[in-house]
């Protein structure tokens, strides 16, 4: 008898405190503290190597937490069945059995994920063209990439991580996946937790976004609240300089008289003194917003060299 | 469809506003579901909703439990009235200030925008 673990509507699905992972004398997770609402669809980005995978890592119980609390579901999850029967985990690389094909998974699939829908598996298989009597050795990288996303997507697991799903898909079928994502989402609510590169494709299906950068948050925000909350502003140097005094400044460059500096939010004052101050205002997508940001670094040394 | 820098929720809003300008949403009719909104825009359904919201809290749109959003009464005329005072400071400004710009006196400007307007 299993037992469906429902949080009411204000209890968070995750909730961490102060969580810290080493690996030896390299601290992966460094002292971080958020939670996650139920019923959302989160971003979780950053670049390689920020800490992304090792954080699912650690919600889902596959490794151990050096410090720190972590609650989904209000338990901790390491071991702790009740946990993870609600829990789908799709990884970049899952490994499956040698001689399994792709059939024997989604067979298999109904014993773990209680809210299985083998219809809705089907429809996907078709839709991803996925050959079910191949070895899953045999597959390409790409049908491999299906066969986990089509698990993730018809478990409709309660809390399902997403964690680079789609190595090796082709534009086509990422779409397949983004539009399948969002009907059997609104159909059925639940939580998921999307890890990619692709910011630019994701970033319309993201309700909250947050962004890990060695280790630590940088932001952890609405998704809406991030639309719009840097702008980029070009113009002669001279005239660019003085309008960006007094604003936070997230980036800058120029080539010859020309300035590009990218500021936090302008108010719609604001943008209409930059208008008659003859500059040209353009908007910054989620994904510059966050190279911008990760990259702190490498502009502070550009403008300090 | 969805463009940068401004929010989704916004531009949602406004497409509705739009398709009820032109009639497309007559008073006391439907409008699609926030699911429908969602899948068209490829957008994430809270952002749909968000935007349904904004014109139910400007009274444009109002709910019929377990039914869907309907066009207000008198919703068209309001939101007309509405464009009018923005299209002041989003149109008429920056044209004046384009304008001046290219030296082309007001006299000009009359002119050009009669014949344009005879030609469209």
């Amino acid at each position: 008898m299993s037992t469906t673990l429902t949080p009411t509507s204000i209890a968070p699905t995750v909730q961490v405190e102060g969580l810290t992972k080493r690996f030896g004398s390299f601290t992966a997770i460094d002292d971080v503290t958020f939670s996650v609402k139920p019923n959302k669809i989160y971003g979780l980005l950053g670049r390689n190597g920020a800490g992304k995978t090792t954080i699912m890592q650690l919600l889902t119980g596959q490794d151990f937490a050096t410090d720190g609390d972590i609650r989904v579901f209000g338990e901790g999850p390491v071991e702790n069945a009740r946990v993870l029967q609600n829990i789908c985990f799709i990884k970049e690389s899952q490994r499956y059995p040698d001689d399994f094909q792709a059939k024997h998974v989604f067979r298999s699939a109904p014993w773990f994920f209680e809210n299985w829908d083998a219809e809705f598996a089907e429809r996907l298989i078709r839709d991803f063209r996925l050959p079910l009597n191949r070895r899953i050795k045999k597959l390409s990288r790409g049908q491999l990439s299906a066969v986990g996303v089509i698990v993730g997507l018809a478990s409709r697991a309660p809390l399902t991580f997403f964690d680079e799903p789609y190595l090796g898909l082709d534009a086509v079928a990422r779409q397949i996946f983004y539009d399948r994502l969002l009907e059997d989402y609104a159909e059925h609510p639940r939580t998921v937790i999307l890890s990619t590169h692709l910011i630019d494709e994701v970033s319309n299906l993201l309700e909250h976004v947050i962004v890990i950068d060695q280790g630590r948050i940088l932001m952890d925000e609405d998704a809406e609240a991030m639309r719009g909350a840097a702008t980029t502003v070009v113009g002669q140097r001279r005239a660019v300089d003085a309008f960006v005094d007094g604003h936070e400044v997230l980036h800058r460059e120029g080539i010859g008289g020309l300035a590009s500096v990218t500021v936090a939010a302008l108010s719609p004052s604001q943008r209409a003194e930059a208008a008659a101050a003859g500059l040209e205002l353009s908007p910054v997508s989620l994904q510059q917003l966050i190279v911008r940001k990760t990259n702190v670094a490498a502009t502070e040394f550009e403008q300090s060299a | 469809m969805i463009e940068e820098g401004k929010p989704i929720f916004v531009q949602i809003a406004e497409q509705i506003e739009n398709d009820i300008i032109d009639g497309v949403y007559p008073t006391e009719t439907q409008v699609p579901s926030t699911n429908e909104f969602a899948a068209f825009y490829r957008i994430n359904p809270a952002t749909a909703g968000k935007g349904v919201n904004l014109l139910v809290d400007d009274g444009i749109l109002y709910k019929k439990r377990g039914i869907g959003m309907f066009v207000a009464d008198g919703a068209r005329e309001r939101l007309i009235t509405k464009r009018r005072d923005a299209f002041r400071d989003e149109y008429l400004r920056p044209l004046l200030a384009e304008a001046a710009k290219l030296g082309i006196d007001p006299q000009q400007l009359t002119e050009m925008i009669s014949t344009e307007g005879v030609s469209a």
